[in-house]
């Protein structure tokens, strides 16, 4: 257990990481780019986040799986703030973020629209089956060197 | 309670109202659609649509200042305090209807968020820059769906201009211009939506040439929605399904 006043943003980022997105358990909600903003005051810590998708049921989860994380270390007198501007975007993955989403199956986003390659064999011939996935935040593709099917992290 | 405040109020109202209603209707695919990846699809859609929701009637709760949460102006309303645009609440009938309705809305809700963005009002602006990013995605989809299914099959090509036929004198109520429109316009707030109607005719028709789908000439245009003067019976048969549980059981929680 921490003493409060000893408390550094420091210290709440890296606290942070070991809290995984409920829904890609392999990367931390640091990593998704949805935590903002970290302020400590005196007692008070503030974290404020910004959803992925206005309406991700995961949200009031990542809310919940903060506090429990934070309590555990200490800190009693956490305030959560939501914030919606600017609009989270794909370019906030951290770059390890990036790298785990492709370890685990899931192509990371790209600026031009779809995978760069099948996050399985890594070959260049893949197929939008759907745009929509699993989660609001994936759509589904296919490789044709595979034939696996995979989830691909749509660029927002 | 001052008239400024009523006419952000209906504003706020008419943006929540159309993606509640459309958010409904397009949940009822849930589990029923033609095939799994749009069954994945509409019920994703839905999920985007209620998001939104959320920030315009958490906004409006909050204007209309009667200690009211988004979630009791969606449950707790009754139909004619709803001021959705008739479009949104006519039933599902097929997916060609579907994803016609939602292309003919999306089409209308990317250049309204677009200008929205420029708001005065910051809530405003926050809300559709965050709304418009779900929107681009929603409009590739039923835009490219509905020049697949025109551009398809003999049959499919023939539901979908019976459906367009069907739904083009809803789409006109989306271009009102009324005094809440031109107080909204006066304050910087939002633009006068028969502004985007050009925008919105080139946007579509091209879809519809490449879909092998013709607009009707006609511009009659059913109203009454987002004035709350008149909605058809299918939004209080809607109502009555969505609102069942916190109706029978008030402030039950889960």
């Amino acid at each position: 257990m921490v003493s409060e006043q000893t408390v550094t943003s420091a210290q709440i980022w890296d606290w942070l990481e070991a809290v995984p997105d409920p829904e890609i358990p392999v990367i931390s909600v640091v990593d998704l780019g949805i935590i903002r903003y970290v302020d400590v005051d005196s007692e008070l810590v503030k974290v404020t986040i910004t959803p992925t998708y206005s309406g991700c049921p995961a949200m009031s989860v990542i809310a919940m799986d903060i506090e429990t994380e934070l309590s555990k270390r200490g800190v009693s007198n956490l305030q959560l703030e939501t914030k919606i501007a600017p609009a989270w975007t794909t370019d906030w993955l951290s770059e390890k973020g990036r790298a785990r989403l492709e370890e685990y199956g899931i192509a990371p986003p790209q600026a031009a629209g779809g995978p760069e390659r099948c996050p399985h064999c890594q070959s260049v011939k893949v197929d939008k089956v759907s745009q929509f996935g699993s989660t609001p935040c994936k759509a589904q593709w296919r490789c044709q060197d595979c034939l696996e099917p995979f989830d691909y992290f749509k660029c927002i | 309670m001052s008239g400024e405040i009523n006419h952000l109020l209906e504003f706020l109202l008419r943006q929540g109202d159309n993606t509640l209603v459309l958010g409904h209707r397009t949940s009822e695919w849930c589990g029923v659609g033609p095939a799994l990846e749009e069954d994945i699809a509409l019920a994703n859609t839905a999920l985007d649509l209620i998001g939104q929701t959320q920030l315009w009637l958490g906004y409006a709760a909050e204007v209309e200042g009667k200690n009211r949460s988004a979630n009791d102006l969606a449950f707790l309303r009754d139909p004619y305090d709803f001021r959705n645009v008739l479009m949104m609440e006519v039933p599902n009938e097929d997916f060609g209807r579907t994803l016609m309705r939602q292309f003919l809305f999306d089409a209308f809700q990317v250049p309204w968020l677009t200008e929205l963005q420029n708001s005065t009002n910051q809530r405003v602006s926050e809300i559709a820059a965050k709304s418009l990013k779900e929107a681009l995605y929603h409009l590739e989809r039923s835009r490219e769906t509905v020049i697949a299914l025109g551009d398809g099959t003999e049959e499919s090509n023939k539901r979908m201009q019976a459906t367009l036929d069907y739904l083009w004198p809803y789409t006109g109520e989306l271009f009102g211009e009324d005094t809440t429109d031109q107080a909204m316009s006066a304050q910087g707030i939002a633009p006068v939506p028969s502004t985007l109607k050009n925008a919105w005719k080139t946007l579509v028709s091209r879809a519809f040439s490449e879909a092998y789908l013709k607009a009707p000439e006609s511009d009659f245009a059913h109203s009454g929605g987002r004035t709350g003067f008149r909605h058809t019976e299918h939004l209080g048969h809607m109502l009555a399904t969505m609102q069942t549980l916190q109706r029978s059981y008030p402030g039950a929680t889960w």
